[in-house]
């Protein structure tokens, strides 16, 4: 089976975000982007699926800027991707409006199974997955920890509350990754050499004709409440007063 | 506006999540319940007696056993013709189910909302909550999920709901439940509890973890809590993680010992009435947040305190 694996370009993981002074936003500009460290999960699953035979091919796909192809694009297929789809647009998708084109692509290339990110580091919604499960009318497997592939089955154990629970779709069928899925490979440099050449097709939101007009306007941003330091204690006996006093402990 | 709250329940009782988000609701305009699960119609009389509740409306079909999302959003998305806005709780299923109900009706959801500025604006955390974004929205029908530690708890009694029986329910036959293997355990749950102990990559196996951070558990009567790398190391199962894409807790004391303060762990716990934490390193990030430090070794330090409480 083809799997398919969308992925998205965030501000790096490790980069602290700063709210821009005019409250619009996080500022982007000059800080180091990366790939949602999910959707690099994604494409290990991925590229395992296709390393024990379960898969046929693996295609990545993203939404956004055109950069993005000469960075999260060139790792994904490092990585072990066999071709990318770049939808190149400035403008800032929302889940729905990624969703639907995802649908799109999905109608075209017939994908057995979709892995995407339980959520993007960045906007957090942990929306996306479920919703284009809803627009193709296909089972979801969430959270995932573990997938088996066998047949048109796609076996599922996923991280809920309570611990772990296991669910069995019929594929096709979309699973949106969790942390502890598996641990991505590093897209070395003779790989990324490599990759260059393994074919990017150029799209553009027009070419889908759907509707991705945002829902939601940001009416501003602004940075939480900061907290403040507190005291240091000098050693255990201290600290079980400050117990008590919180009234923790008697 | 009227709005549905997605009960979260295990058919037998309602979970605690749930009053939150019926209090979030109620900011909204009048309060219904959808209680969907199989053999349940307890909850739905529990659910009743919530404060504040008008209708409950319960679908009790085998479909809807395990809260599979392929067979409870139709569900929803049917009784949207006659509700305004829907909301969950921000937990595992209420986060699996929303968004499928969202695209099924052409909304752009709202995820995990701290507050209600108006009828279509709210706010909602951003990067691991280093950024608080108002959001006001131009669906017709609004879907979302609720940040459970932002909004208080509805009371459990004092309602006077009417039971009303949904049908349509329908296995969609796509997916089935298989098995869940859900922890037993006597302490307070992470997202209710009033204290909580977590630990982090310096205890360095779950021998350690199990020796050191439960007894200062009970005696506290806390819940456990741990960091990412303690759950990826298997010291403790995932379900005690805390941060971004763990679970989000605001107890009124919160004890890290032996984790570095990452800003995903901070996510999830930085709303902690008052927070403490044990570290080695006195320049650990997590002393930028704490309230109460104490710089030393964990493995002499813990217990210490232990025994002295
Ligand atoms: C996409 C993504 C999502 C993430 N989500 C989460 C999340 O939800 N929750 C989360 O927690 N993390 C999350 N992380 C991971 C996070 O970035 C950190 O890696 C993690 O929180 C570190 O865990 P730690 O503090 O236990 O370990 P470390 O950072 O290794 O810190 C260990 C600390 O213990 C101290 N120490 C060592 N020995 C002793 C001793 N003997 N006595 C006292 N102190 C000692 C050290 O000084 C150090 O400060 C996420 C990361 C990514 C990329
Ligand atoms: N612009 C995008 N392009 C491609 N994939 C995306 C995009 N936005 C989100 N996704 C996918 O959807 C997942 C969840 O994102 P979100 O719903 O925004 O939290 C991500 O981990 C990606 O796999």
């Amino acid at each position: 089976m083809k799997v398919l694996v969308p992925v998205k370009r965030v501000l790096d993981y490790n980069v602290k975000p700063r709210v821009k002074a005019d409250g619009t936003g996080v500022d982007l500009a000059n800080v180091k982007m990366s790939m949602n460290p999910f959707d690099e999960i994604a494409i290990e699953e991925a590229v395992r699926l296709k390393e024990k035979g379960a898969a046929t091919e693996v295609v990545v796909v993203t939404i956004g800027v055109a950069k993005a192809e000469s960075d999260v694009l060139l790792t994904a297929r490092a990585m072990g991707a066999d071709r990318a789809i770049l939808i190149a647009t400035d403008d800032e998708v929302e889940p729905l409006g990624v969703a639907k084109l995802l649908k799109a692509v999905c109608d075209e290339e017939a994908p057995g199974l979709v892995i995407l990110g339980k959520q993007a580091i960045d906007d957090d919604s942990n929306q996306t997955g479920q919703m284009l499960a809803a627009l193709l009318g296909w089972p979801q497997g969430t959270f995932a920890s573990k997938v088996e592939v066998s047949g048109d089955r796609v076996v599922v154990t996923r991280e809920v509350d309570g611990g772990l629970e296991t669910v069995d779709l019929k594929a096709p069928a979309i699973v949106t990754t969790d942390l502890r899925l598996n641990e991505p490979r590093y897209a070395t440099l003779p790989n990324i050499m490599k990759a260059k050449s393994k074919p990017l097709a150029k799209k553009t939101p027009a070419d889908y004709a759907v509707d991705i007009a945002p829902r939601l306007a940001t009416l501003k941003v602004v940075e939480p409440a900061k907290r403040t330091a507190g005291v240091k204690v000098a050693d255990v006996d201290e600290l079980v007063g400050k117990l008590k006093a919180l009234g923790v402990a008697k | 506006m009227k709005t549905l709250v997605w009960v979260e329940h295990d058919n037998a009782a309602v979970k605690d999540a749930t009053l939150a988000v019926v209090t979030a609701a109620s900011q909204l305009g009048e309060v219904h319940l959808l209680v969907a699960g199989s053999g349940c119609k307890a909850v739905a009389d529990q659910a009743a007696k919530i404060e504040g509740v008008g209708k409950v409306h319960l679908a009790d079909d085998a479909s809807l056993s395990h809260a599979l999302a392929e067979n409870v959003a139709p569900l929803i998305v049917g009784l949207m013709a006659d509700h305004d806005a829907v909301l969950f709780p921000a937990t595992s299923n209420g986060k699996n189910i929303a968004p499928r109900v969202a695209a099924l009706l052409d909304v752009m959801q709202i995820s995990d909302i701290l507050s209600v500025e108006g009828a279509d604006t709210f706010t909602r955390p951003i990067y691991a909550g280093n950024a608080i974004a108002t959001v006001r929205t131009s669906d017709k029908k609004l879907v979302i999920t609720v940040r459970g530690t932002a909004f208080a708890k509805a009371a459990t009694s004092g309602g006077s709901g009417t039971v009303e029986a949904v049908s349509g329910a329908a296995d969609a036959g796509v997916s089935k439940f298989v098995s869940a293997e859900i922890a037993k355990s006597e302490r307070p749950e992470l997202t209710s509890a009033k204290v909580i102990v977590s630990g982090g990559r310096a205890l360095q196996n779950s021998e350690n973890f199990h020796s050191l951070i439960e007894p200062l558990a009970d005696k506290l009567g806390a819940a456990v809590g741990a960091s990412r790398a303690a759950v990826d190391a298997g010291y403790v199962p995932n379900d005690y993680q805390v941060g971004q894409t763990g679970k989000i807790v605001a107890p009124e004391v919160y004890i890290a010992i032996g984790i570095s303060g990452a800003i995903q762990h901070l996510a999830g716990m930085k709303d902690s009435k008052t927070i403490i934490a044990i570290n080695k390193d006195e320049d650990a990030p997590i002393f930028q947040v704490a309230d109460i430090g104490l710089v030393g070794d964990l493995f002499k330090v813990v217990p210490e305190l232990t025994g002295k409480l």
